[in-house]
């Protein structure tokens, strides 16, 4: 699908049959950034890492650290719907334009 | 050896259902259904057959579990007819543009308005671009045996396209015919096993059925598709010779009768082609050169055959048993003329619109569209390119 890293995408001699893709995975290749209109910024003073934003992401664009804190937001995958700041009890999220 | 029996046209196509013995069969049970899934059912009930029936609400869901179900590699039928064919007309192109190989039965009847249930060719005549590969019958055997060649057709894999097999509504749908069926073995014999590329329930090899494909992609899979299906013939001719071979019947992709000294001929689709064919012969003890053409194949288009049979007529008269509306002619016949245009010399082609809604296409009917044949033979000139035939006015 949609890798955008490569210049040249292959033809229709040489694709899939049916617009298969066929090994897993490959959503990775999808970066849905570039559909954001506002973006996630955290407070950090206001957060208590209860972990809700990475509950309830629907793309998984928050991580969480190995010692089960609320890590980075990636913004290559978060698609902006405000989700994340909705549900934080501390409104510790707010979403601000690019 | 194969035996003749006494079967009505939808009983003909179940049987052949059964002898296939398909994996699963997905369909809608109530009108405009026809009496293949009700045959097909009874088989299932009695053990005849390992097949996972799916009744379902719609003809829309009837396909739908037809795509899931080939998408996990098994061998898939299903039957419609009317109403019933244009509700699956979303989920047709989708078996297609998966390269799903489903293969199905459509009763050939009239869409509505008005109401009506009998014969004509505007249903599957709805779904020609929908990527489904469509053989039309003249009878019960045609019937049968074009739905046993489908399946290896489609399933092929070089092919990997749905495929649809026409009989006409009623009149042959509902009436007892004499056809040789073959034994179960020589089907089974006949049949390859059915090697999908891909499987949705292949947990070692996961794969996307579907995804989306936007201006990046959708345009390669759609000219690959449309490649497909013009390689198809290839297979097709194969598949119909080994055909032929086991059954002794002969059936040309594009049949004729009476062709090779006519000066005029009739082309015409599944059953009426039988009342053309006693009127040609009629014709003939009076000394006129008129002959007959019948496309079993229409998708994919048999372009050379269809130039080949027409190449020394001087007048042809193209028969549609449904209307496109446009002022243009039926579909068979602007697909001709289009296949004949760039030709030095070819005959001058009308088209008749026939029998919409089961009217009945009468000799006498045929006869009026040879002689309208023989003045425009002679002069060269039609006077109308699009005509209608045994309509009131």
């Amino acid at each position: 699908m949609a890798d955008k890293t490569k210049q040249e995408k292959p033809g229709y001699k040489t694709i899939p049959m049916g617009g298969m893709i066929p090994r897993a995975g490959s959503s990775e290749d999808y970066k849905t950034g570039d559909w954001r209109v506002k973006k996630p910024v955290r407070d950090d003073e206001k957060c208590i890492d209860c972990l809700f934003c990475y509950i309830f992401c629907p793309e998984r664009a928050v991580s969480v650290t190995e010692d089960g804190k609320i890590g980075k937001i990636n913004l290559d995958y978060c698609k902006g719907c405000g989700i994340c700041a909705e549900e934080c009890p501390k409104d510790a999220i707010k979403m601000e334009l690019e | 050896m194969g035996k003749k029996v006494a079967l009505i046209g939808t009983a003909a196509m179940a049987t052949a259902m059964r002898q296939i013995n398909p994996d699963v069969v997905s369909a809608f049970p109530i009108t405009p259904q026809t009496a293949i899934v009700q045959d097909f059912a009874s088989y299932v009930h009695n053990g005849m057959v390992d097949t996972e029936f799916i009744t379902v609400e719609s003809e829309h869901s009837a396909m739908s579990a037809c795509v899931g179900a080939a998408s996990a590699g098994a061998r898939v039928m299903t039957a419609t007819s009317s109403a019933g064919l244009a509700l699956m007309w979303e989920i047709l192109s989708i078996a297609s543009g998966l390269r799903l190989p489903v293969v199905m039965t459509n009763v050939n009847r009239a869409l509505s308005a008005p109401i009506n249930i009998h014969c004509d060719h505007s249903d599957s005549m709805g779904a020609r671009d929908a990527g489904w590969i469509q053989f039309y019958s003249e009878n019960s055997q045609e019937g049968y045996d074009n739905l046993i060649k489908s399946i290896r057709i489609a399933e092929d894999e070089n092919v990997r396209l749905p495929a649809m097999v026409m009989i006409d509504g009623f009149i042959t749908g509902h009436s007892t015919e004499i056809l040789e069926i073959l034994e179960d073995s020589q089907v089974k014999g006949f049949l390859k096993e059915n090697k999908a590329p891909y499987s949705v329930l292949d947990i070692e090899n996961p794969s996307t059925f579907g995804p989306l494909q936007l201006t990046d992609y959708y345009f390669e899979t759609k000219k690959q598709e449309a490649d497909a299906m013009v390689a198809s013939m290839d297979t097709i001719k194969a598949v119909c010779k080994e055909y032929r071979e086991l059954s002794g019947r002969e059936q040309p992709l594009v049949d004729t009768y009476m062709i090779d000294d006519a000066e005029m001929a009739i082309m015409v689709l599944s059953s009426t082609a039988g009342t053309t064919r006693s009127v040609v012969r009629e014709l003939r003890k009076d000394g006129i050169k008129a002959g007959l053409i019948k496309p079993r194949l229409f998708r994919p288009f048999p372009k050379e055959e269809i130039i080949e049979s027409t190449k020394n007529l001087k007048a042809l008269a193209v028969l549609d048993r449904s209307d496109s509306f446009s002022g243009q002619g039926g579909p068979l016949y602007s697909e001709v003329r289009s296949a004949l245009y760039d030709l030095d010399t070819k005959p001058v082609i009308t088209n008749y619109v026939y029998g919409l809604g089961g009217r009945d296409t009468t000799i006498d009917q045929i006869k009026k569209a040879f002689n309208d044949l023989s003045s425009v033979a002679k002069t060269g000139k039609a006077e109308n390119l699009v005509n209608y035939l045994g309509v009131r006015e």
